[in-house]
């Protein structure tokens, strides 16, 4: 088996009984993204240098048996919204094409400090908006399942590198499914943590009261190896919280809620069928299965909508074309120089949603939009809090359709913002949720369930992956 | 709730952005099915419900001030398009 197909704890069982060095780890991977990458586009860029001479200070500690992590002398891979320092990360925009970030993201830092180390940064949907990875100003990714058909998105360069084998394991971001929607189209695992679990500092934001940077792995061990890792309190970003470790709630007894509204029309039938199958594994273990209500299901898409977008006008208004990014050349005045740049640098799809933010804040509409958004996300987080009465886990599907074709998403946006229907209230309420691989359709596309959790009982839904 | 083209360009001010003619057509039509699909939560009663911003019961705690080193202005202004004397140089905002 080549090294490439392990998985990342493999791989790490690998390198620490010193059957395989992590330079021949680098070099097959290397190799496999030289021959592949052509095909799939999972990568922005590559990072020989940086991984090459981390190698070289890794070896060593392996070699004398200093392990820092169970994770120590494994390559990853970033979505491309995740600061490196001096590493070029370009958020999949124009904007940012060249930038080279004078400091590392938390999540990154902290995996470098357990002795992991970068293989290159991943395609995504330009400045995570989009659920296709087709808006990059890179190109689209292609499904490594059927290269015919979307990987999903935002974090689409991440999802189908782990598919492909060109990556052991990665990380995306999720603000309205971004990690789970592509990690179902490619048939892989991913986790969106509990809102707060992770630090956001370095992250570029696209909508910070719902981002979270989360693992992407070929299985629910490997994502809970880099989650671990990656949680814990960092003073540098104020909304992310030490949590004592939930332990798992055992299988047998286990109340498991099944969401009638998610279960409804527009589903495919065989994406039912799967994500159901699940269900039934469980309750052969003792499980019990119950129907829950999420009543406001149907307003999940539009209140998602306005408040990210709301909050993705705001903070987009750094890019300016005087710090940092894309910057006019022919400008007169510093207005005009905000304005070209701008119009310059940014993307159809994120002009679009910075222009509804606006919308929504404006003077006139921001009570019948803004305000009422953020009324209803309080009463979808009190829907959850009552379901959660009733069970303890929530099964869903991640997307309710396989991965659709190229191209059939850019020409209407509402309809791809609508294949969001089952992942973005999960983002509205703060909570976790392990999207894992449960099936393929007739034509052989992977089906993704998420099993969804109270806040920070993430270790209740690892355990789940195991039945 | 009805967009037109002047509330479209009204947008593209607030947003300091300048579509092209082709994107101004296309976005008005796109923006009009959006904001109509926006409008279906008007059919929600919502009254007395608090607006939430955030998810996390978090209250701001107050702690020592502590002297601690930022990063470099060189640093900072490696990725300017334009400096000078350890500053973004901008034009001229305000005359006389």
């Amino acid at each position: 088996m080549p090294i490439t197909d392990l998985t990342a704890l493999e791989l790490a069982r690998e390198l620490h009984a010193r059957h395989v060095t992590v330079a021949e780890v680098l070099d097959a991977y290397y190799a496999a993204i030289a021959a592949l990458d052509g095909q799939f586009n999972c990568y922005i860029s590559l990072t020989p240098e940086h991984a090459y001479a981390r190698a070289a200070e890794i070896q060593p500690r392996i070699d004398a048996g200093e392990l820092r992590s169970p994770l120590a002398g494994v390559p990853v891979a970033l979505k491309d919204l995740i600061c490196t320092e001096g590493l070029e990360t370009t958020c999949g925009s124009n904007m940012l094409r060249g930038f080279k970030p004078p400091y590392s993201a938390t999540a990154a830092d902290r995996l470098w400090a357990a002795d992991m180390l970068l293989l290159g940064k991943t395609n995504m949907d330009e400045f995570a908006m989009g659920s296709t990875t087709e808006t990059s100003a890179f190109g689209a990714t292609r499904n490594p399942r059927s290269p015919a058909h979307v990987p999903g998105g935002s974090s689409g360069g991440s999802a189908a590198a782990v598919a492909a084998s060109l990556a052991p394991i990665a990380l995306g971001s999720d603000t309205g499914g971004s990690i789970r929607q592509p990690a179902a189209y490619c048939g892989v695992a991913g986790l969106k943590p509990t809102y707060g679990a992770v630090s956001r500092y370095g992250l570029i934001a696209y909508a910070s009261s719902l981002d979270q940077i989360g693992p992407i792995g070929r299985d629910a061990a490997d994502c809970a190896a880099l989650f671990a890792l990656l949680k814990g309190a960092d003073p540098r970003d104020s909304t992310c919280v030490a949590h004592p470790d939930t332990p798992a709630a055992p299988i047998a007894g286990l109340r498991i809620g099944v969401p009638a509204e998610f279960f409804g029309e527009g589903l495919q039938p065989e994406v039912a069928a799967a994500v159901l199958a699940a269900k039934d594994r469980l309750a052969a273990q003792g499980a019990k299965v119950t129907e829950i209500r999420l009543p406001l299901a149907q307003y999940a898409i539009p209140t998602y909508y306005i408040v990210a977008c709301a909050e993705a006008c705001s903070n987009l208004s750094r890019y300016d074309g005087i710090k940092y990014g894309h910057s006019t050349a022919g400008a007169e005045s510093l207005r005009e120089t905000y304005i070209q740049s701008r119009s310059e640098g940014f993307g159809m799809e994120v002009k679009r949603r910075v222009m509804l933010g606006n919308f929504v804040l404006s003077s006139g509409y921001f009570d019948a939009y803004y305000k009422k958004a953020l009324q209803v996300k309080q009463c979808i987080r009190r829907d959850f809090d009552a379901a959660f009465a009733q069970c303890d886990v929530i099964l869903a599907p991640c997307a309710p359709t396989t991965a659709p074709k190229l191209g059939q998403s850019l020409s209407d946006p509402l309809k791809m913002y609508l294949s969001d229907i089952y992942t973005v209230m999960i983002n509205l309420a703060g909570l976790p949720a392990l999207a894992l691989p449960c099936g393929e359709d007739a034509a052989g596309l992977p089906i993704g369930l998420q099993w969804i959790g109270r806040p920070f009982e993430e270790a209740t839904l690892f355990a789940l992956a195991g039945v | 709730m009805t967009i037109d083209r002047s509330l479209v360009l009204y947008l593209e001010t607030l947003a300091r952005i300048r579509l092209s003619e082709e994107e101004r057509a296309r976005c008005e039509g796109e923006l009009q099915s959006i904001i109509g699909y926006f409008d279906q939560l008007s059919a929600l009663d919502t009254n007395g419900v608090a607006p939430m911003s955030h998810v996390l019961p978090l209250r701001n705690v107050m702690r020592e001030d502590a002297v601690s080193s930022s990063l470099p202005t060189e640093k900072l202004l490696q990725n300017a398009p334009r400096e000078k004397d350890g500053c973004f140089l901008v034009q001229r905002a305000v005359e006389g």
